[in-house]
């Protein structure tokens, strides 16, 4: 979790960076990189509101279902799924992975995906967001704090 | 016959028909649905429900259509492909004539983007044509697509949408005979507020035997202002609201009843055009305007 807390700060502090160049002018190329190393890493689907961090870096778009808060009754006995059975439950990888980043963010309810949002990074989001103060609070920092 | 309706047996009968639309309500009870609708009972043949129209949710199409049939009213329950996918548009319909729902209308539907949740995924894993299709397998060959057999199999008028047109040299209603085609027993029109482009668009199809396959139900509705008219002529897609009708609505000095007037000369001159069915009354939030209409005019259904 450490790892991805830092990787957050650093694209948060280059938002009079990116302010400077124009959101809008970067956002076709920052997505294209965005996909190439996230594609490579998580086979990132670009959802455009990445749940990685809370989901222990297992990408939730990758489940047949789409299920972004945990996974179906159908999980196979063997840790794979129901639908594609020679793939592993991309749930069971996210409970792992949170348990290795030690991070209660999986807890989290993930909204509904805006569709709108398909394709575009994720990265410029969060960092207008944090910058604007509109990014929301994971439930999981405010159990942490209580 | 094909369906236990009224309209149907009107249709088939030649005899004019006037069917009217409403917008499920914003109300989780029986009386939400009655209160804006229950006025058009007995004065129409049959009353469109729309589906999710504007993109934005309201009491479920088949909902409300159950409830009007059970209170005396014919519904046309009008089908989208943007919210649902074929498993779910199959069971609606197989279970709208145990509903006591005849009719149906099929269309694409707004796009979610104009609606008041943008974010929502649209559907669309069928085109409208798909949707005819799949009601016409079902009500005559009485099974799905997959094989299996459905009985008894459901009683469907099935509808299509079209847009009257200033017929340029040489068209063709190709879009038209292919609705027919893929199932399409009646069309609704858009509003058609221009006679003189309605009489010529529809020597066109009499011409092409369109109208000896399906019945034409042509659109129209009581303008309430010029201002308003001029919006529609403006802004809403296939829509010609005629100068010379702007202009009579400007000089009235009730342009509402003004409005009303043109509506009800309008729908007589329909009955006077070959190959025309009837005529379909629209008017956004306006079930009661279409009553008065109706009721004023002694335009019966």
């Amino acid at each position: 979790m450490r790892l991805y807390d830092l990787f957050q700060s650093t694209i948060v502090a280059l938002e009079p960076v990116v302010r400077r160049i124009g959101y809008d002018r970067l956002e076709r190329p920052v997505a294209a990189v965005e996909h190439a190393i996230k594609g490579a890493m998580f086979d990132c689907q670009m959802c455009g509101q990445c749940a990685l961090s809370s989901t222990g870096m297992s990408c939730p778009m990758n489940c047949p279902k789409n299920l972004r808060n945990g996974p179906c009754g159908g999980v196979r006995a063997d840790g794979h799924c129901e639908v594609k059975p020679e793939m592993p439950c991309v749930w069971v990888k996210a409970w792992a992975g949170a348990q290795a980043m030690m991070s209660e963010n999986i807890l989290d309810v993930q909204l509904p995906v805006d569709n709108r949002l398909k394709g575009q990074s994720s990265w410029l989001r969060i960092i207008r967001e944090v910058r604007a103060g509109t990014l929301p609070r994971p439930a999981s920092s405010a159990r942490k704090a209580a | 016959m094909k369906t236990k309706g009224q309209l149907e047996a009107k249709l088939s009968r030649g005899e004019f028909v006037i069917t009217a639309e409403t917008t499920p309500p914003d109300g989780a009870d029986e009386a939400s649905v009655m209160d804006k609708v229950g006025c058009l009972k007995g004065l129409v043949d049959a009353v469109n429900v729309t589906d999710g129209a504007g993109a934005r949710s309201h009491m479920s199409a088949f909902a409300c259509a159950a409830i009007m049939a059970r209170n005396g009213i014919e519904p046309v329950l009008q089908f989208t492909v943007r919210d649902r996918n074929r498993l779910a548009i199959q069971g609606e319909f197989i279970g709208a004539p145990a509903m006591g729902i005849p009719n149906i209308l099929c269309l694409h539907g707004d796009a979610i983007t104009n609606g008041d949740q943008p974010e929502a995924k649209p559907v669309e894993d069928v085109d409208s044509k798909g949707l005819m299709s799949m009601a016409r397998m079902l009500r005559d060959e009485g099974k799905l697509p997959s094989g299996r057999e459905i009985n008894p199999a459901p009683g469907l008028l099935i509808g299509a949408a079209d847009t009257p047109r200033d017929p340029e040299p040489g068209f063709k209603p190709a879009g038209l005979q292919g609705k027919i085609d893929a199932g399409a027993d009646f069309f609704q029109t858009q509003f058609a507020y221009d006679i003189e482009v309605l009489k010529r668009y529809m020597t066109v199809l009499n011409d092409a035997g369109i109208t000896e396959q399906a019945h034409f139900i042509v659109g129209v509705g009581p303008l309430i202002s010029a201002k308003s008219a001029r919006w529609m002529t403006q802004n809403l897609f296939g829509v010609h609201v005629p100068d010379h009708v702007i202009a009579r609505l400007d000089g009235a000095e009730d342009q509402r009843a003004e409005g009303r007037k043109i509506c009800a000369e309008l729908v007589e001159q329909f009955k006077e055009i070959t190959g025309i069915s009837g005529a379909h009354l629209m008017a956004p939030r306006g079930e009661k305007l279409i009553a008065e209409t109706l009721t004023e005019y002694k335009l019966r259904g």
